[in-house]
């Protein structure tokens, strides 16, 4: 049947009927898919059992809801180390340095990960490092990181930094890939030296995508370091969640209001600055 | 002059020119042109302050990893020489995992395109409705997994389902923000033949712009569903079901052995999803 449509169709233009019989049938197709996505959900689902609401379920969701509606106006504008915005200063503290290092560690990563500039088995070796780093969760790097530090903020420092280098360097080789090296030949001819060729064929390329990508980051770790907290690295996580152990949902709300404007404001920022590096 | 004239034709002088003025250059001809001042002072004068301000809130102290890096190669060491006899009691949690990122990624994925469809302002032409809907994921997104998977704990127990909840949260805010933003970029012209065809916006929406929109929607399911098993796998420090717990009881126990096993499997698992997933999002596109 097919290699018949096939054929009127070498032969003259098709009516809008017979183009439309003609169409693709992959009925067979989509039912596999279908069976698959059936199947998978089936088996997923027997793992997740909904068992009612806990005992004191109801009491949380109301006291939540209270909480965002009346926030503890003393914590919101409280100026020590016990108030929000002390919290939330080192909430970005933590998320600045830990950027920051992260963002320098990975350009030797990248470097040495792109097999346009380092032989084969490099590469490989460092693409590999790259992933272990990036499997291991950030939670799990903070625990192993606590060991060294102790439990403070410069723990949350150490863990970003080592996490970032795993999604940074993924996106600095991107953009090393996507290098120009016309323009290298062309400095060349007009007898640069090797200097010269890096700082003015190089250089002008991959930063703004380098910083793109580190601001870009900047933004998840803002988010990461609030529950890094959770495992005593420093920040607002962990005000936070002694604050839920003990049911004071008024703190608790006025936390969450911290986190939620701080996280607005620092995404409204960075996206602007992105939009803006990528239009030159 | 020159700002006179720019003002005219609506530009409007970015503030560090008015504040330090262009400086004035006579060319060797005579004419005169204006160089804005350089920009690179004041960023870095503003760059070195945020560190300073970072370093002084973190007490950051490099001395300290050197003087005790040695427990941190310690750990990693026994991290890389897994604990192999410890697997049997690793694939349940794992498999929880797996299923819970699954179902609450297809969850969330799904309850994401309704609103994400109201929230494009091509199709929903009120603008109130469209701002505060936005307004509303973006909060959604901002909250952290970890603490909506600690809210869900405390309300619906501890357990898978309120890991699968929080993913399907999570994956709710993620979704809907792509979606709105590629369902803005589509061809409008095939919506607007239909509707002027006589359909109403539903059939329209479901006819013209529906198969614009799929391959895109199913790559950024792919991709939730990439990001959520990773995810997933933390989720269980608060009680929310899956590998977490483990990793949590490894470590209270210092048994890091046990604890590169977990990671292992996590390690294998995320790695075959991520391949399968990343060559899936390639036929789609």
């Amino acid at each position: 049947m097919a290699k018949k449509t096939n054929k009127m169709l070498a032969d003259r233009p098709l009516s809008i009927e017979e183009a439309y019989e003609a169409r693709p049938r992959l009925w067979w197709l989509y039912t596999l898919i279908l069976l698959i996505v059936v199947s998978l959900l089936t088996w997923s689902g027997t793992a997740v059992e909904f068992k009612g609401f806990a005992k004191k379920g109801i009491e949380v969701a109301k006291g939540v809801g209270y909480g965002l509606i009346h926030p503890d106006k003393n914590l919101l504008f409280n100026l020590t180390s016990e108030g929000v915005p002390y919290q939330l200063f080192q909430t970005v503290a933590i998320a600045v340095l830990g950027t920051l290092i992260g963002g320098v560690l990975a350009v030797p990563f990248s470097f040495l990960a792109s097999d346009k500039i380092v032989p084969r088995w490099v590469a490989f070796i460092t693409n590999a490092v790259i992933l272990v780093i990036r499997t291991i969760p950030s939670l799990v790097w903070a625990l192993v990181w606590i060991r060294v530090t102790g439990p403070n903020a410069f723990c949350g420092v150490v863990t970003q930094s080592v996490c970032s280098i795993g999604m940074i360097s993924k996106m600095y080789i991107t953009a090393i890939a996507d290098i120009d090296t016309r323009i290298l030949e062309s400095l060349d001819a007009s007898g640069c030296t090797t200097f010269q060729k890096i700082r003015y064929g190089i250089l002008p390329q991959i930063i703004p995508n380098f910083i793109s990508t580190v601001i870009y980051r900047f933004d998840i770790n803002v988010k990461d370091a609030t529950t890094l907290g959770i495992v005593g690295a420093g920040g607002i996580g962990a005000a936070l969640v002694q604050c839920i152990n003990s049911s004071r949902w008024s703190m608790v709300g006025a936390y969450l209001c911290g986190m939620v404007v701080l996280m607005l404001v620092i995404e409204f920022f960075s996206t602007r600055i992105r939009n803006r590096l990528t239009r030159g | 002059m020159l700002k006179k004239k720019k003002a005219a034709e609506g530009y409007r002088v970015p503030l560090f020119d008015r504040v330090f003025k262009p400086e004035l250059i006579t060319l060797p001809n005579g004419h005169t042109v204006l160089r804005p001042r350089s920009r690179t002072p004041l960023l870095t004068v503003v760059i070195v302050a945020v560190i300073w301000a970072s370093i002084q809130l973190t007490g950051f102290d490099l001395g300290i990893i050197v003087r005790r890096g040695y427990q941190f190669t310690f750990i990693l060491k026994q991290i890389f020489q897994p604990n192999f006899s410890y697997f049997p009691k690793v694939i349940s949690p794992l498999m929880d995992t797996i299923k819970m990122s699954i179902l609450g990624s297809v969850l969330g994925a799904t309850l994401a395109l309704p609103f994400s469809v109201i929230a494009s302002t091509n199709i929903n032409r009120n603008g109130w409705s469209v701002a505060a809907l936005r307004f509303l994921l973006n909060i959604v997104r901002t909250l952290p997994t970890l603490i909506i998977a600690k809210f869900a704990a405390l309300i619906f127990g501890l357990g898978t389902f309120a890991g699968t909840m929080a993913i399907t949260v999570f994956t709710f805010g993620v979704v809907s923000k792509m979606m709105y933003e590629a369902i803005e970029t589509i061809d409008m012209g095939a919506f607007e033949a239909m509707e002027s065809a006589g359909g109403n916006k539903f059939q329209a929406f479901w006819t013209a712009c529906f198969p614009q929109i799929l391959p895109t929607y199913l790559s950024y399911c792919l991709y939730s569903l990439e990001m959520n098993i990773r995810a997933a796998a933390i989720l269980g420090y608060v009680g929310a079901g899956g590998l977490g717990l483990l990793i949590n009881e490894r470590i209270g126990w210092r048994d890091y052995n046990g604890l590169g096993m977990v990671l292992l499997a996590l390690f294998v698992v995320v790695f075959i999803i991520e391949n399968t997933s990343q060559y899936l999002r390639r036929k789609l596109s």
